[in-house]
């Protein structure tokens, strides 16, 4: 296992970028430790299967550097930078047999028959294969087949890195769960460095000890679930993470207040902003509705099971609310705003807030 | 959920059925017909029950021109199959390269059989030939209406020239539907070339090279209009096939009983054969 430094790395699909418009990855700067457990998220088309890519070695960057452990690895294949990656649409080799599918990258390598078994006994216990050694790899449900590309990766014991790119889009619901939480497992047990990629943000959220949210071919915010939740660093990360998204609207700025049209709202803190292009940020969660503080009217109320959504307009604008499940809509609606989740935004960037 | 069981939906293979029926059933028949009776013109016929059949399967004639037909199959097999593969796997498959290599490809299917034939009759005559003109020029003494080993290289490669692309095209639209990810996979994996070949291209050809390599055999196993025309059989009987000399039987010499017994002994064997390699190529690798 390895940590990866992503140095200054950029990539451009044509010849000759000119624009940052060209570029599929405008530039990504960061640092995945050895052990962790990351997920790529964003939707698509922002550069993840890019990056991830660029990682295995199956691209090569324009711009910029990466290092496994310090080595420069920027110009090595893929097979001398020694990764595992597990692919969308499960990769089998159809006419071997399962066992021979796990041994096919450590044959490959010219590894002692001896050892070869040895690892893919280890390997088929630690995907729970172990009774499907001898059948051949077409035959496998797909969520079995996932497990053998996983296994392949997992059978090289000293990969620097497992990397998945929205490994769970062909399994079932219902296995979805399941491999998420063989796949936590196994890293609890072995520390693989594991980057996942997905633009579902339950799989994201459930996977990963730090999540790297990506929007339009950059890393907008990267940070424990919590954090991506509570304080999202750029207005799409708001939006993005959580359902519903965060409520966002313009507001105007006079030292602890923003003003929303004709209603005013204390915020925690004064904000180093002015000016246009700010911005309130509120999640749904943080919406409270009474009595008291600007009124609303209700469009809709959605009931999905263990909370209701309610859906509002405030100053002629759509706010989102979560009401609790035995909670009820008052008659005549008011809403306040939770201080604890209020964020300011500048040109979709959140401003710290002053005490 | 209930399902009403009923036979209405024969009634729309109807048209399929009445098409099959005149355009093999009753012919065929007519075939069976001849091949159980004799005629001596006009319209006379008499009973001749198992007669040509065992008369045909006691010739020698019929089992030397059975034998070139499997000699010729086999060799044409041989050379274009592994040749359509390999032609196939370095075609570009991306760019200008993908149309241009496509229409060069299809271009000789798109000649009809005999002027193949003919092209191939006047490249090869050592007096005018650009084919039998050179190699006569370069001292090799090449001519294929005298020595049957030449008219043998010239229909074989021939034949190849004409049909090797079938097997090229087929290849390639197999190769072009494996995804990018099993050759990522595979790089990853740290699969030499050669594996990637084994185990990620060639399984999945399969089904096309099955379908490649029964058209190839039946198409070979029934040839009959280049070589009539580029040898008409000879040198003496040596590139007489069994359709050059069951059209010989049954409109040179009108021997309708013997060529229809030959014929429909001929069609068995194409069937038999097919079937063969139909199940061996399907049952390659199913679970044991």
């Amino acid at each position: 296992m390895a940590r990866i430094d992503l140095n200054h790395i950029r990539h451009a699909y044509g010849a000759n970028p000119k624009s940052d418009k060209d570029y599929a990855l405008r530039e990504v700067h960061h640092s995945f430790d050895d052990g962790g457990a990351y997920a790529l998220l964003g939707p698509s088309g922002c550069g993840k299967t890019t990056l991830l890519n660029i990682i295995s070695g199956l691209l090569h960057a324009s711009h910029g550097q990466l290092l496994f452990d310090g080595r420069d690895v920027t110009r090595l294949s893929t097979q001398e930078r020694n990764i595992a990656q597990v692919f969308q649409f499960p990769v089998i080799y159809d006419t071997m047999t399962v066992y021979d599918n796990l041994a096919f990258p450590l044959r490959n390598r010219g590894v002692p028959e001896a050892d070869v078994d040895r690892k893919v006994r280890e390997t088929l216990d630690m995907i729970d294969l172990a009774s499907w050694a001898k059948r051949k790899a077409r035959g496998l449900t797909a969520d079995q087949k996932q497990k053998i590309s996983l296994g392949r990766g997992l059978v090289r014991s000293d990969v620097n890195a497992i990397l998945f790119d929205e490994p769970l889009t062909v399994i079932d619901p219902h296995m979805k769960w399941v491999l998420r939480s063989q796949l936590k497992q196994l890293h609890r047990r072995f520390g693989y460095t594991m980057i996942y990629v997905t633009h579902d943000q339950t799989e994201a959220l459930t996977f990963a000890d730090k999540v790297v949210v990506m929007y339009d071919g950059e890393i907008v915010q990267i940070g424990t679930p919590a954090e991506l939740f509570e304080r999202p660093k750029h207005t799409f990360v708001g939006y993005f993470i959580g359902s519903p998204g965060m409520n966002v609207m313009p507001v105007a700025v006079e030292g602890k207040r923003a003003k929303l049209g004709g209603q005013v709202i204390d915020l925690p803190g004064a904000p180093k902003a002015e000016g246009n292009g700010i911005e309130l940020g509120i999640r749904p969660e943080y919406v409270r509705l009474g009595a008291k503080g600007m009124p609303v009217t209700i469009r809709k109320v959605e009931d999905i099971g263990r909370h209701k959504v309610v859906r509002a307009s405030l100053e002629g604008r759509e706010i989102a609310a979560i009401l609790g499940e035995d909670e009820n809509v008052p008659a005549d609606p008011h809403i306040t705003f939770d201080p604890a989740g209020i964020n300011l935004y500048d040109k979709s960037w959140r401003v710290e807030m002053g005490a | 959920m209930e399902k009403t069981w009923n036979n209405k939906a024969w009634f729309m293979v109807l048209p399929v059925l009445v098409l099959v029926a005149f355009s093999a059933v009753i012919p065929l028949m007519t075939v069976v017909n001849y091949s159980v009776q004799d005629t001596f013109g006009g319209n006379q016929f008499f009973w001749a029950g198992a007669e040509w059949f065992e008369e045909m399967l006691h010739s020698d004639r019929f089992w030397a021109a059975m034998g070139r037909n499997l000699i010729f199959s086999a060799i044409i097999l041989a050379i274009q199959i592994p040749l359509g593969i390999f032609i196939a796997l370095n075609m570009p498959r991306k760019g200008w390269g993908v149309p241009v290599c496509l229409v060069l490809m299809a271009l000789p299917l798109l000649i009809p059989w005999n002027v193949v034939g003919t092209i191939w009759q006047v490249f090869g005559r050592i007096d005018i030939g650009l084919l039998g003109y050179t190699l006569h020029a370069l001292g090799f003494d090449y001519n294929y209406v005298n020595d049957p080993f030449d008219a043998w290289v010239t229909v074989i490669i021939m034949d190849v020239w004409h049909w090797t692309s079938l097997v090229v095209l087929l290849c390639y639209a197999g190769l072009v539907s494996i995804p990018d990810a099993f050759y990522q996979a595979a790089k990853i994996d740290g699969a030499s070339r050669w594996a990637v070949f084994r185990y990620i291209q060639l399984p999945k050809m399969q089904r096309v090279l099955l379908i490649a390599v029964l058209l190839r055999f039946m198409d070979s196993f029934m040839i009959y209009t280049e070589p009539f025309v580029v040898t008409g059989g000879g040198p003496g009987n040596s590139t007489t096939f069994l359709s050059i000399d069951l059209v010989k039987m049954a409109v040179g010499q009108f021997d309708l009983g013997p060529a229809a017994a030959m014929s429909i002994i001929y069609f068995l064997i194409v069937l038999l054969l097919s079937w063969v390699f139909y199940t061996v190529m399907t049952n390659y690798d199913v679970e044991k």
